[in-house]
């Protein structure tokens, strides 16, 4: 099973600025390992952002996006203590799922 | 999958067209969960082809995107590029880095409250340009920014 998340909601105003991390290896399947052998590809696919369940981004990554990838986006009309949920696919079927409130503003 | 798929069609349709039409949805989980994966696209190593998987071959330029990203990156393995774009009714937002082995990096889809800004970090094989692709409204708008690479990040 993959690391956890570290998701981060912060209030703007009524648009909520989500920091996400997500940690995986990204393999690009150009990279060769210590015995010259190539690394199999091995990415994240598609990540699902909601908003109160409804979807608010919709993904699709290709090989090209950096390991331990963070993403960010802007949420527009949250108030503090909305629920955030991040899923994320990859190309060999794995998945995860975290979830995070919205912060107020400090 | 594929050919897993292509087997168990053929079984299927021996068995009729009604068994062979529930197998296709079984198999494809996928498209309930997200928008199908742009396989086309994602593998197209010509960056005119990647723009045409995206239905974005004739793109306009628009002043209303705004890439920010660093003007020389030292590792190509990570390079932090937002997109924000001011287009009323943004749809999509694909990232694309011209000379990569595969230039198509990334696609977001926005709905709902999700505003037209995005911050990713890619890998960029070489110096390059990087294009961002907005759709709005059924149209297509775009811009683009140069990113000198001092160490390829492919490998």
């Amino acid at each position: 099973m993959a690391d956890p998340m570290k998701i981060r909601a912060t209030l703007q105003g009524d648009v909520a600025d989500v920091r996400i991390l997500m940690l995986h290896p990204m393999e690009t399947g150009q990279r060769r390992d210590a015995k010259g052998e190539i690394v199999p590809l091995h990415f994240i696919q598609s990540v699902v952002v909601t908003h109160n369940g409804k979807t608010v981004l919709d993904a699709q990554w290709s090989q090209a996006v950096s390991r331990n990838t963070f993403l960010e986006l802007r949420i527009k009309g949250a108030k503090a203590g909305d629920k955030i949920s991040v899923t994320w696919m990859d190309n060999k079927g794995d998945k995860r799922t975290d979830e995070a409130t919205v912060a107020a503003a400090s | 999958m594929n050919r897993f798929r292509r087997g168990f069609l053929k079984l299927a349709g021996g068995l009729g067209a009604l068994a062979a039409a529930g197998g296709t949805a079984l198999l494809r989980p996928m498209a309930a969960w997200a928008a199908p994966w742009n396989k086309a696209g994602f593998e197209s190593k010509a960056f005119a082809d990647a723009l045409k998987s995206l239905g974005a071959a004739s793109a306009t330029e628009s002043r209303d995107i705004t890439i920010t990203a660093p003007d020389i990156a030292e590792n190509g393995a990570v390079v932090p590029i937002a997109v924000t774009s001011r287009i009323p009714g943004t749809q999509q937002i694909s990232i694309l880095a011209e000379k990569n082995p595969f230039p198509l990096a990334a696609t977001f889809d926005v709905a709902g409250g999700g505003e037209g800004h995005v911050s990713v970090r890619i890998k960029m094989g070489q110096t390059s340009d990087v294009w961002a692709v907005v759709k709005a409204d059924g149209r297509f708008f775009s811009a683009k920014r140069e990113v000198k690479i001092t160490v390829g990040g492919c490998g």
